[in-house]
Order: structure tokens, then C-alpha cells, then sequence
């Protein structure tokens, strides 16, 4: 894995909440070609993480960059950065004013100034590789959650992003429509797109991940493939994470 | 039947000057709209900064227009400054004036409004698309913006329509006033024309009020959710 071309890397930052320490002295690094996946219990500081990849969130300590150009909101290279780095958040913000179809092409138009024809070719054609071609016209509120977070995510790779980050895209969805947008985010895999992905869905996680993170209290409490990680994790702390997600039979009388 | 009083709109020139009132009182009303959203849009967007400052002294200016009458404002402006500063102030202009000043606070408060009920998510997806300030505000904020806005200052429009009636007090003659003319000037052939005529001046209000507020009705069903 090391072998191939780093693209971001987040070098020893520290992130405060007013005295708070969400994240020290946190590093990571995603390469190309690399899905990570990062887990950890709520509050762990997950979304933060993402953010600060992207320049959202201001940092106190360390360094964040992108392919060795440095990350920052402040800075004027942070809009040509963002369309390099794809994020997809938890609540499916699509802009409810404009139609399905002009969500997913506004940006390209505004800030890459491609040509709107070839825009809307490729418009269409994400939306058909996620099954939602005769929604191009309709509006964000019109569209089931599954459905809006499927447009956000063809939303972001309209932008042709290097990376993509998600921010537990599924978890503000209905049971039975995690699914559907899971299986964008596996064929991207697939692919050999380069991810982040914050989820709890964890046997998601063990099919998708090349390398899982599993973050406490701030730090990287442990970090391997996605079978060491699940199958046999090395810290207690993990154990106990992992085992929230399982349940023992209730032995009756 | 009783006698309605309506027969004396039809004497001479009556209605004419009666609509011609409506027109004044309407147009006041319009110039004020004007200048209250030339005015109050920017200072809205200024008031959703986060400037302690900013916010302290439009905070004030609010209170005041709030809790001032709007007569005792026309009054100030009318009577007082004319006399304090010497110059001579035409009382339809003072009422433009007063309006303005009436429209800019309530507008502005509702541009401040609008603006601070857009989620932070909004602000946050378009950023993460690469879009810059500008772009964000200009093609994401302030068209859900205006499409919150839009019944709620209509509403402004038509109470500002209403309140025009006052203006009667500094001496315009709007619609209210030439009814009231008109009754004084026919007390003995029409002592009934007070019902007829005042009956008229609602009517006409709420001819001119009644469409602005269907417009609010469907912008807002056609809005929802936005
Ligand atoms: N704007 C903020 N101001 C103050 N504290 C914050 C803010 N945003 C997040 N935090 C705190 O930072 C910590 C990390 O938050 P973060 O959202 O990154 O957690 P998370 O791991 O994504 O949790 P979850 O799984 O619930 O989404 C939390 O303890 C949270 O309370
Ligand atoms: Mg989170």
C-alpha cells in the first residue's frame, strides 16, 4: 500500500473545542487506491476528522495536506482542494431549491466552468448507475432518504474527485434503505476509488475497508487490515467496541 | 330600504377623488416598500454577522421603531423637525419618511431572519463542492433566502398599506381623508354617507390589500418546504 502516491496526509494535529481536546496529536495518512475506514464510539471525534481533511473545521496543532499543498479553510487553494477532495455528509443536504439534476451539475458548472452539455450527459449518466433516472426533474423533498443520499453522493463525484470522504451517510436512514446506499459506496469500491468512510455499520466496514482506524478519546487506539481489526483486535478497548455490536442469546429458564 | 349612503360616491366627481386617495395612500405605501428593501436587505445581511457591535446598535434601532407609534414618529418628522430645523418638509414626503424608516427595521428583521434560519449544513455542502463565498451566497443562500422572505414581506407590504391611513393625521389627503371630506361636504343632503363611504374606503383597502396577500398564500404553498 505504501508503495503508491499518498494524497493526503493529516500530520500530528491537535483539535480543540474551546479547552476541549477532541483530537491530539493525530495523524493518518490515505493513499491512492485506499478505502480507510474509520470507527469508534460516538463522540470519538470522527466527523472532526473528516472535516478537517476537507478544511471545514480550523485545527490548533499539525498539519493537514492534500498531494503536499497544505489544507486550510483560510486559504484561497482550499476551493480547488474541495473539488479535489468529495465529502458526503450524514443529514443528505441536497439544496432544495433546485432539481435533482441541477444539484448534481450546479458545481461542475460554477466552479470547474465545464461545458453544461457535457455536464448533463454525465449527470445522467450517474444518476442511471444509481437507479435514479426518472427523478432528474423532481425536487430534494420529493425523494426518499436513501433516495437523497444516493444524489449526494453522485453529487460529490460529478466534482471527479481524487478522494472521497463520507460521514456516516447512512446513518440518518431507515433500515431498509441503508442498503441501497451502501452498495454505491461498494461499487465504488470496486472501482478503486480512493475513500474515507466513517460508519457503524460494521460488516459494511469488514467488505469495504483495506484499512480500518479505530479511534478513542482522540487518538488512534488501533489500526489495521479489516480482518485483523474485526477478527482479532489487539486492544481491549476494541474489543469492548466491537462487542456493542454483538449480543449474547438470553438464556431462559 | 334603509338608505346606504352610497349614492353620494356617484355625485360629481366623488369617486374619482375617492380613488385618487387610494392612489396616494398606495403609492406612499410603494415608495416606502422601495426604499425599506433597497435599505433593508443590506443591513438584514449585516445584522446575521456576528459583530457585537453591529448587532448592538440595529438591535436598538429596532426596539425604537417597535416600540415608537407610527403617529408619534409622523409627528416627530412632521411637526418637530420642521419647526427645530427650520426647513420645510412637504408631510407626504415626511410620511414616505417615517415609512421608510418603519419598513427598513421590520425588513431588515426579516432578511436577518431568513438568512440565520438557512441550516449550517447548506453553507457546509456547497463549500465542500468547491464553491467559494460568493458562490455559495449568491446560488445557495440567497435564493432559499428570498424564497423565505417573500411571503413574510408581502405581509409588511399590506400592513404598511393599512397604517397608511394615518397619514392623514400631518395633513395628506389619502383615501380616509377624502372620504371624510366627502362626508362633511354632503352632512345635510346625505346624513347617511358616513356608512356608504367609510363601507367604500374598506372596500377599496381591501381591493388593494386582498391580491397582494393571495399572492403570499400561493408563493408560500408553492414554496413549502423550501
Ligand atoms: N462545534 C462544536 N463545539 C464544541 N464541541 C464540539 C463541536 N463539534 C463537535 N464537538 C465535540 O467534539 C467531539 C467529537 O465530535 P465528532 O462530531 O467528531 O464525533 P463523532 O465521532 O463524529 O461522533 P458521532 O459518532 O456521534 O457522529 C464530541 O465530543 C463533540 O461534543
Ligand atoms: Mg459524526
Amino acid at each position: 500500500m505504501s508503495k503508491r502516491e499518498e494524497i493526503i496526509r493529516v500530520d500530528h494535529i491537535t483539535k480543540r473545542y474551546d479547552e476541549n481536546a477532541v483530537l491530539d496529536d493525530f495523524s493518518l495518512s490515505v493513499h491512492e487506491g485506499e478505502v480507510v475506514v474509520i470507527v469508534g464510539p460516538s463522540g470519538c471525534g470522527k466527523s472532526t476528522i473528516l472535516r478537517i481533511m476537507n478544511g471545514l473545521e480550523p485545527i490548533q496543532k499539525g498539519e493537514v495536506t492534500y498531494r503536499g499543498e497544505k489544507v486550510d479553510g483560510k486559504l484561497g487553494s482550499i476551493t480547488r482542494i474541495r473539488e479535489k477532495v468529495g465529502m458526503v455528509f450524514q443529514s443528505y443536504e441536497l439544496f432544495p431549491h433546485k432539481t435533482i439534476l441541477q444539484n448534481i451539475m450546479l458545481a461542475s458548472i460554477l466552479v470547474q466552468k465545464r461545458d453544461r452539455r457535457e455536464v448533463k450527459e454525465e449527470a445522467l449518466q450517474l444518476l442511471a448507475r444509481v437507479g435514479l433516472s426518472e427523478k432528474k426533474d423532481a425536487y430534494p423533498r420529493q425523494l426518499s432518504g436513501g433516495q437523497k443520499q444516493r444524489v449526494a453522493i453522485v453529487r460529490a463525484l460529478a466534482m471527479h474527485p481524487e478522494v472521497l470522504l463520507f460521514d456516516e451517510v447512512t446513518a440518518a436512514l431507515d433500515p431498509e434503505m441503508v442498503r441501497e446506499v451502501l452498495d454505491v459506496l461498494l461499487s465504488l469500491a470496486k472501482e478503486g476509488k480512493t475513500m474515507v468512510i466513517v460508519t457503524h455499520e460494521m460488516s459494511f466496514a469488514k467488505a469495504v475497508a483495506d484499512r480500518v482506524i479505530f479511534l478513542d478519546g482522540g487518538h488512534m487506539e488501533e489500526e489495521g487490515t479489516a480482518s485483523e481489526f474485526f477478527d482479532h483486535p489487539k486492544t481491549e478497548r476494541a474489543k469492548q467496541f466491537l462487542h456493542t455490536f454483538t449480543y449474547d442469546k438470553v438464556e431462559r429458564e | 330600504m334603509q338608505n346606504l349612503g352610497i349614492d353620494v360616491l356617484f355625485k360629481g366627481t366623488n369617486m374619482m377623488r375617492l380613488l385618487g386617495g387610494l392612489w396616494v395612500s398606495l403609492r406612499i405605501s410603494l415608495i416606502a416598500v422601495l426604499f425599506s428593501i433597497l435599505l433593508g436587505v443590506p443591513l438584514g445581511i449585516l445584522m446575521s454577522r456576528k459583530s457585537r457591535i453591529i448587532r448592538a446598535i440595529t438591535r436598538l434601532y429596532l426596539e425604537i421603531v417597535r416600540i415608537m407609534p407610527q403617529m408619534v414618529l409622523l409627528f416627530i418628522v412632521f411637526f418637530g423637525t420642521t419647526r427645530v430645523f427650520g426647513w420645510n418638509l412637504d408631510a407626504e414626503v415626511a410620511s414616505v419618511i417615517v415609512f421608510s424608516f418603519w419598513g427598513c427595521a421590520e425588513m431588515s428583521d426579516l432578511v436577518r431572519g431568513a438568512l440565520i434560519s438557512i441550516p449550517k449544513h447548506q453553507y457546509e455542502s456547497a463549500k465542500a463542492l468547491g464553491m467559494n463565498s460568493l458562490t455559495v451566497f449568491v446560488f445557495i443562500i440567497l435564493p432559499q433566502t428570498i424564497r423565505r422572505l417573500l411571503p413574510l414581506s408581502i405581509n409588511l407590504v399590506t400592513r404598511m398599506i393599512k397604517t397608511t391611513s394615518l397619514v392623514m393625521m400631518i395633513g395628506v389627503v389619502e383615501v380616509l381623508k377624502v372620504g371624510q371630506q366627502i362626508i362633511e361636504a354632503n352632512r345635510t343632503s346625505s346624513p347617511n354617507a358616513a356608512f356608504g363611504v367609510y363601507g367604500t374606503v374598506l372596500l377599496l383597502y381591501f381591493i388593494g390589500c386582498w391580491p397582494i396577500s393571495m399572492l403570499s398564500k400561493y408563493l408560500e404553498k408553492k414554496w413549502n418546504n423550501v
